[in-house]
């Protein structure tokens, strides 16, 4: 393989003087020294002068975001499980996409990736990048840029990046370049050139070598020991998600039509369990139901609530104005569900007795439920109360529903709970 | 008998569909697809943010595989440009699109039906990104499939659309009852030599030839680019492909149109509704035939682009009620304009479900 199999002769579409042209024709180079097949070869290009180069290049080709392309030749690399995935960007596009970039490096995605550092954005006019040194002067910043540049090199080795190079874009720089793509896993290599149009101007007389050493960026190598390489491998032994607990009719219910209930505590207090558990019960009678599950976006504070539909028809539209029943066991559940209790003018609601009781126009119960249960157990123990005032289903069903191991005995507790009249147990 | 949200079935029903692998970044309502996918599917990938996740969809849509992913607005909204370049790739993908109470962040655990009117701009140029709405738990397992037979054969990312309220209630279900589903189709390569990644044959698609292949260069271009996948500005063939984006949604758009239509004779009403909405309409409808109120159905699957079969059934009706959970009316709007049509009526929500009662009634206002 020559260089011609991967780069067409001719001349290349870039400014005369500009550092891409040398890019594209040492990575041809460097190409034919690995003797690879040109379709063994992906080159994704990102958007800057650099990516109008596709068309020369008698590799496969992907032109691809702005910033992106890294992220994308990772995806082509990881997919393909073969061949070489080169990324060209410039240190614009790799300022937008170094999260992709260091991404690349910590997983350590087989891909090289070429960043042509002319130290601007060249195609949009001379803005400096995140890459500018700190007093290059650009289009839009004649006085020269503040801020000190990334140094990318750095962070994409301390990124975990088994090779990591700066090189200058000078003369025959193929053999680097080719030590970069030999590398199995993730190479980056940062080619320091110039823009004729931007960068030479407003900085006249100064080489970029010397500006990047001025500005403490070294050139040199930097590896990290090799790693596994991130690709697909697909797992042949995934298991259907449907493989799941079938639900018997060993209950029967008097229930002719549609039951709803909310039951509202703690996040911590097994709420979300109990309700399932109701649902599961529910099924276990030859019910429909369903069960939705509502709690703030801090999971483990604040109220944790459920609606639960049980019906004798299946059930479609999920929501619920107004429950039959409510069951609150805790002070975040009555925060959650005191509006609705407030609004119900039928109906039950078994509530625990250590909390205040809002207006309702419901049939109310209060019980010691966390008192005697504990906090983990409190709804479930409530729901079970509940069935008990009202026996759309068997307690035994939700007892039963509940798998109780917690070597809490839930039915000598709802014995007691009988023996409860609207006072605190002593 | 079993007890099951239907994220399962649509993780399961995409898998069992060919979905190759998944890629996902966690966002809620979106996590329980992301919990069962990185399970399920033969291969999962975690990203490290939402852009990332996207061209990582790309790269292996780019390689042959069906990627898929699944996210909520502002993990959408971060995703844009990226099936923006899918969409002018041709790549094959499938998001799906978990809806929640918006603008911005909004409420993460509260059901809404509000990314339509986004999904129908969300191409810049107005083109069509295919939308499959979920319209019931049956729905979870059906429209999968369909989502991934329509990104495959068209080359296009496909938004496959629910919301919180379908894919995290749990219901019960009987399994028994799901009908068989098998890989979907993948469009290969005629041979024609050489390869033209966007020459497009009879039906206005190319062929799909993968990135890497030994066979043939194949050159993908996110810019504007010619048949040959040639940056060329505003050159006419160039520009005579970008249209063809457009075209082959149009032209294949039967192939891929799914809705539900109960008609009652004599009824000169239909009410409209889509994902979670649909079952309460479906309930409405129920009630006000059940005393004697005639009363049509209608509940589209295929929401983008908008098949003409829509447009001629409502046009039957002198009264069309559209019930969405949304503020704005979005199906409305987008069937209808802004400036309506007498006999249209829209019933909203926002931060709530539409009821049945809500439907009804309003069926029962030109009474």
């Amino acid at each position: 393989m020559t260089d011609s199999d991967f780069l067409k002769p001719g001349s290349l579409p870039f400014c005369a003087g500009c550092g891409h042209h040398l890019v594209a024709r040492n990575t041809a180079r460097a190409l034919a020294r690995l003797s690879l097949d040109p379709l063994d070869v992906v080159l994704v290009t990102d958007i800057g002068c650099h990516g109008i180069v596709d068309r020369f290049f008698l590799t496969h080709t992907v032109h691809g975001l702005h910033g992106r392309a890294a992220a994308l030749g990772a995806g082509i690399a990881a997919g393909l499980g073969r061949g070489k995935v080169i990324v060209f960007m410039g240190d614009g596009g790799a300022s937008i996409g170094i999260q992709h970039l260091v991404e690349c490096a910590s997983r350590n995605f087989p891909l090289s990736v070429v960043v042509h550092n002319n130290m601007l954005y060249g195609m949009t006019g001379g803005q400096p990048s995140a890459m500018t040194p700190c007093g290059f002067r650009t289009a839009v910043m004649p006085g020269g840029k503040v801020e000190p540049g990334y140094d990318l090199c750095r962070i994409i080795h301390a990124a975990g990046a088994e090779n990591v190079r700066r090189i200058s874009g000078a003369g025959d720089f193929s053999e680097e370049l080719a030590e970069a793509f030999a590398v199995p896993g993730f190479s980056l290599v940062e080619v320091v050139e110039s823009c004729p149009s931007y960068g030479i101007r407003h900085n006249p007389g100064r080489k970029p070598a010397d500006i990047a050493r001025d500005a403490g960026l070294e050139f040199g190598v930097w590896q990290n020991p090799g790693r596994p390489v991130a690709r697909l491998s697909p797992r042949a032994d995934c298991q259907s998600l449907l493989e799941l607990e079938r639900l018997t009719v060993n209950w029967s219910s008097p229930l002719r039509g549609r039951f709803s209930v909310l039951v509202a505590g703690s996040a911590g207090g097994r709420v979300q369990q109990a309700a399932e558990a109701l649902a599961r019960a529910a099924v276990s009678t030859g019910l429909n139901a369903s069960k939705k599950g509502a709690y703030p976006v801090t999971v483990g504070t604040g109220y944790s609530a459920a609606e639960l539909i049980l019906s004798s028809e299946p059930i479609l539209h999920t929501g619920v104005v107004q429950p039959d029943a409510a069951v609150v066991v805790s002070a975040d559940g009555l925060n959650y569900a005191g509006k609705v209790v407030q609004r119900m003018a039928a109906g039950q609601l078994v509530i625990d007795d250590g909390l205040e009781l809002p207006p309702t126009g419901a049939r109310v119960w209060r019980r010691p439920f966390q008192k005697l249960a504990g906090v983990k157990d409190a709804a479930l123990l409530a729901l079970l109360f509940l069935l008990r005032c009202n026996p759309v289903i068997p307690t035994a069903a939700l007892l039963a529903a509940a798998k109780s191991g917690r070597g809490t005995d839930l039915f000598a507790l709802l014995e007691r709970l009988d023996e409860v009249r609207d006072s605190a147990i002593s | 008998m079993v007890l099951l949200d239907g994220s399962r079935l649509v993780v399961e029903s995409l898998a069992r569909a060919g979905a190759d692998v998944f890629v996902g970044y966690p966002i809620t309502p979106a996590n329980l697809l992301y919990s069962y996918s990185m399970r399920r599917l033969p291969s999962a990938l975690a990203a490290p943010d939402e852009i990332t996740a996207a061209q990582w969809l790309c790269g292996f849509a780019a390689t042959g595989l069906l990627p898929i992913s699944a996210t909520s607005f502002p993990g959408f909204a971060l995703m844009l440009e990226s099936l923006n370049m899918a969409c002018m790739m041709e790549l094959p993908l499938v998001v799906v699109l978990a809806q929640r109470l918006g603008p911005a962040t909004g409420s993460a655990t509260a059901g809404a039906d509000g990314d339509l009117l986004l999904l129908q701009g969300a191409i810049s140029g107005g083109f069509p990104l295919p939308v499959i709405a979920i319209n019931s738990l049956e729905d979870c397992w059906n429209q999968p499939p369909l989502a991934l037979a329509l990104a495959a054969k068209l080359r296009t990312p496909v938004v496959l659309l629910s919301a919180k309220e379908m894919l995290m209630t749990q219901f019960s279900f009987e399994l028994d009852s799901l009908p068989r589903i098998e890989p979907v189709p993948r469009r290969g390569d005629s041979g024609r030599r050489p390869h033209e990644p966007y020459a497009a044959g009879p039906d206005l698609v190319p062929d799909f030839l993968p990135v890497g292949n030994h066979e043939a260069q194949v050159r993908l271009n996110a810019s504007t680019h010619d048949a040959g996948g040639i940056i060329q500005h505003l050159a006419p063939p160039a520009l005579e492909n970008t249209a063809r984006l457009e075209l082959k949604l149009l032209a294949n758009l039967a192939e891929f149109t799914r809705f539900v239509l109960d008609e009652e004779a004599g009824a000169d009403t239909v009410v409209v509704a889509w994902s979670v909405t649909a079952s309460a309409a479906r309930e409405a409808v129920a009630s006000l035939r059940s005393r004697g109120r005639k009363v049509s159905l209608l509940l589209p699957n295929t929401l983008l682009p908008v098949p003409e079969d829509y447009l001629r059934i409502l046009a039957r009706y002198r009264r069309v009620v559209i019930a969405e959970e949304n503020f704005s009316g979005h199906l409305r709007r987008i069937l209808f304009g802004r400036a309506g049509r007498n006999g249209v009526v829209g019933v909203n929500a926002l931060g709530r479900m539409v009821t049945p009662e809500e439907i009804a009634a309003a069926v029962d206002s030109d009474d």
